[in-house]
């Protein structure tokens, strides 16, 4: 129990320094070490597929693609006194009051229910195959299509586009 | 070891999404957008694998895996939009698409 | 064949349907072919007609044809029914005759303008009003006709309507026109609630019954009717419109402003002639009003620059010798007068816009010039027109009609000779205007030259109508000359035959051989000023000049409208124009527009401004969800 909540500690601060960095690269380490201790926290829940997962995929997969897509646009020196201009002391107030808002009311929500505890039982990962095919067959089916949508969708945009040059400019400039 | 109560683990939820929301809503970079979107998408599977852990289902597990698909499906396109924008405007500030205006 | 009478006005309102559902999808060659080919039809069956009508003359001297029942309440019953005798016989041949002349005429004419078909399923409609409005048998159908022409008139002067000033004059004549149309009305209200028929047969038949001559009712009645024609015809005081509506193309001004539209007045007249004849107070006004008028245009035409503007003046002038060959009683004489006027007007009026289309739409006499070598058909059938216009003796029709009206003046019971000695003067001037007219454009050097060619379309109507404004006198060859009055005989069978008191034969040759004097007196004189020494012309001209300019403006009627009516009417108009009803529409539009302003603020564009936005609605419907 403890672990659980030395471990939910851990998350909130780094999620709250992914906000804050002004370097994209060091969000982003940031953010993985955020998503490492919740993959802790899901094993701690009795999900040992999940935290796997979540390591595999998201720390593993989409965080790279990320990094790759930072590495793409060249956010260097430039981009960070970019984000040191765009972030000063004054923009924080409006987005943080409505944030708090909706936490106070969340709160409010999950305050007034009784404790209940979490069941200790383990779910193993053949548990959640047998429901993949099972009852939520057509999840896993939908799921198939949004990827095949996703990869088309992704080439497409990722096509480079065949500029059109004007005639007179063919020639190159002189 | 003790169970842990399962208000907490909300809890923790919702200090995630508000703190990825406020993220969204403060920072102009667009990477850092897609960011606190993937956290709020993190914050609201933790609160699913938290349901599904309260009655020793596996249900909860199966919506995050759904939720990790759909996340990553997103990224990846939205990744490519951000490159794709970035060709077109020179830069990825969100402020800077505002053609739409008025 | 007579039971067919009811195509001749159908074929033109079904060229109108044709043109204007269909003509845009049409191509040139198509519209022609429909658009002067259903008058053309028209003319042919009235040709048809009339050729049976003469050898049957019914007894009553009319035939009806009942087409259907249009009106059928208590009290009131109207149906569409159209009646022919001599004297619709003679309008219907006219404008069914010299309206496919002008038809053929501006299939060439208007070829190069956009909107071909748009102009003749205008000219349609406007033939075929007319021809109801001549064919009609009760007042209001005829009415109904009177209308359709009015309308047309205006989108006719109006057909080049992306010109404003092209929108002012046709809004001027329409307006103008209406002032009449509805004292025509009341006069139509009066007369049925007297007669309690509109049917124009049962009303002559009743009148002399139940009116003695000079009655109150049949005063105010043909007082009233008096002032519609007078609209219609542009006379004194409503003769305002006619110059400024040639602002339309020539083909227009032909028919509309010289042939057909501007005599409704005299048909209306002639029509209702027995109630006339009961009140000779009104029929001295009409008199009057044709002298008046026939000097007063004429002495205006004198003054004119503009080719159209003389014609549009003397077109002026003519209708009011018909309304004083009206005034007098000789009614045949005013129909014949108004045949031949359609034949020789038509003619100046085409080969006038020959020439304009020639020279560039350059409307200006004085700058014409030495057109004679240039154009030489043009030259021929325009002077030949002038002739006509003018009265030079024995060749032209002309004379002959215009000696008939001078004639009856002088010897109807109701003529006197001042209307005579009015008549002659008009004449006079008339040959002068007239033929200053054909030697500034004509003769003297030429300062423009026309570049154009001659279409068959237009050359036809141009000599057809030369041959009948010289031959069509010879229906009528008054008693000194031959003794062949065949026009008057048909009209004698339904309109009265003139009673001449003052002077016989003898005296007829002799204000026949004074007018034709004056006529040539009156070339004379305009070739001494024009030809011989031009700069006469122009000393009189500055040594006169207001008088120039008051004769020039037509006597200043328009200045004199516009003081007393246009000023306070529009002045009145701007008052009322910010009460409070306004505002309440005014602001209803201001508010919306303010609301538009307020709510395009939430409109950046900006992506983390929408974001808040979605967060805001959920935290309000969120916190409603809690509360309830």
């Amino acid at each position: 129990m403890i672990a659980f909540y030395i471990t939910s500690a851990i998350t909130i601060l780094s999620t709250l320094l992914v906000i804050t960095r002004k370097n994209a690269l060091h969000a982003l380490l940031f953010m993985i070490i955020s998503l490492l201790s919740l993959s802790i926290i899901f094993y701690l829940l009795g999900s040992p597929f999940i935290a796997a997962l979540e390591i595999i995929i998201y720390a593993g997969a989409i965080m790279v693609l990320f990094v790759f897509v930072i590495m793409m646009l060249n956010l260097g020196r430039a981009s960070v006194n970019q984000e040191k201009a765009w972030l000063s002391g004054k923009i924080w107030i409006g987005p943080a009051v409505l944030a708090a808002i909706l936490l106070a009311e969340l709160i409010w929500v999950i305050a007034v229910h009784e404790d209940i505890p979490v069941s200790p039982a383990v779910s193993t990962p053949k548990e959640v195959g047998m429901k993949l095919f099972g009852p939520y067959l057509i999840g896993v089916e939908l799921a198939a299509m949004l990827l095949i949508a996703g990869i088309i969708g992704a080439y497409h945009l990722g096509k480079k586009k065949k500029v059109v040059y004007h005639r007179f400019m063919k020639g190159g400039t002189k | 070891m003790t169970p842990i109560p399962m208000d907490h683990g909300l809890l923790l939820a919702a200090i995630l999404f508000a703190i990825g929301l406020t993220g969204a809503l403060f920072r102009r970079n667009l990477i850092f957008l897609l960011l606190s979107v993937e956290i709020m998408l993190n914050a609201a599977g933790l609160a699913f694998v938290v349901a599904g852990a309260r009655w020793g289902e596996p249900d909860g597990q199966v919506m995050f895996i759904f939720i990790l698909t759909m996340a990553s499906v997103e990224v990846a396109i939205g990744l490519a939009l951000i490159v794709r924008i970035y060709h077109i405007f020179k830069s990825i500030d969100s402020d800077s698409a505002d053609k739409m205006k008025g | 064949m007579l039971h067919l009478l009811w195509l001749i006005p159908a074929l033109p309102l079904a060229g109108f349907l044709i043109l204007s559902l269909l003509g845009a999808r049409m191509n040139k060659k198509l519209i022609a072919y429909i658009g002067a080919g259903s008058i053309g039809i028209s003319a042919l069956f009235v040709i048809l007609i009339s050729i049976r009508f003469l050898v049957l003359l019914p007894e009553e001297a009319g035939f009806n044809q009942l087409l259907w029942s249009w009106i059928n309440i208590p009290g009131l019953k109207i149906n569409a029914a159209l009646h022919l005798d001599a004297l619709s016989l003679v309008f219907i041949f006219v404008i069914t005759f010299v309206g496919f002349l002008i038809h053929l005429y501006s299939t060439a004419f208007m070829k190069e303008e956009e909107g071909y078909a748009r102009f003749f399923a205008y000219m349609n409609l406007f033939i075929g009003s007319m021809l109801t409005l001549v064919l009609a048998d009760n007042l209001l159908l005829l009415y109904l006709g009177w209308e359709g022409v009015g309308l047309c008139s205006y989108l006719l002067i109006g057909f080049w309507y992306k010109d404003a000033g092209n929108g002012y004059a046709a809004r001027k004549a329409f307006i103008v026109t209406r002032i009449g149309d509805t004292a025509m009305f009341i006069g139509l209200l009066l007369l049925f609630t007297s007669f309690n028929t509109l049917n124009i047969q049962e009303i002559m038949n009743k009148a002399p019954d139940m009116f003695t001559s000079g009655s109150p009712v049949i005063i105010a009645a043909t007082l009233l009717l008096l002032g519609g024609a007078v609209g219609k015809s542009a006379q004194l005081p409503l003769q305002t419109w006619l110059p400024d509506a040639m602002a339309g193309p020539s083909p227009v001004s032909a028919l509309i402003h010289a042939a057909t539209m501007v005599t409704a007045g005299v048909y209306l007249i002639a029509r209702t002639h027995v109630l006339f004849a009961l009140a000779p107070g009104v029929q001295l006004l009409v008199a009057i009003i044709g002298a008046a008028t026939l000097l007063l245009a004429g002495f205006s035409a004198l003054t004119q620059t503009d080719i159209k503007r003389v014609l549009a003046y003397s077109t002026i002038s003519q209708i009011g010798y018909m309304f004083l060959a009206l005034g007098v009683g000789a009614w045949s004489a005013a129909v014949f007068h108004f045949m031949i006027h359609a034949f020789f007007k038509a003619l100046l009026f085409l080969a006038a816009g020959v020439i304009i289309l020639n020279l560039h739409h350059e409307h200006n006499m004085f700058k014409m010039g030495g057109l004679r070598k240039s154009m030489p058909l043009t030259f021929w059938t325009f002077l030949i027109g002038a002739g006509s216009l003018a009265a030079l003796p024995l060749v032209t029709a002309g004379f002959y009609s215009k000696d008939f009206i001078l004639w009856q003046a002088w010897s109807t019971s109701q003529g006197s000779v001042w209307l005579w000695a009015a008549g002659l003067v008009g004449a006079f001037i008339t040959a002068i205007y007239t033929f200053r007219m054909v030697f500034i454009t004509f003769f003297g050097e030429s300062n423009n030259t026309p570049e154009g060619k001659y279409s068959l379309a237009m050359a036809i109507p141009l000599v057809t109508l030369a041959v009948l404004s010289v031959m069509g006198g010879f229906v009528e060859i008054p008693d000194t000359l031959g003794n062949w009055p065949a026009f008057s005989n048909l009209l004698h069978s339904m309109l009265p035959a003139p009673v001449n008191t003052a002077g016989g034969t003898g005296t007829e040759a002799i204000l026949q051989a004074i007018a034709a004097l004056i006529a040539l007196a009156g070339v004379w004189i305009a070739y001494h000023f024009y030809i011989r020494k031009p700069e006469l012309a122009n000393s009189l001209k500055t040594s006169w000049n207001g008088l120039h300019r008051y004769w020039y403006s037509g006597w200043g009627f328009d200045t004199l409208y516009q003081t007393l009516f246009i000023r306070p009417a529009v002045y009145l108009a701007n008052i009322d124009k910010k009460d409070f009803i306004d505002q309440i529409y005014n602001g209803i539009a201001a508010f919306s527009k303010f609301l538009n302003r307020m709510l395009s603020i939430t409109q950046t564009g900006r992506l983390r401004w929408y974001l808040a936005g979605i967060v805001a609605g959920a935290i309000i419907s969120f916190t409603l969800m809690l509360l309830t």
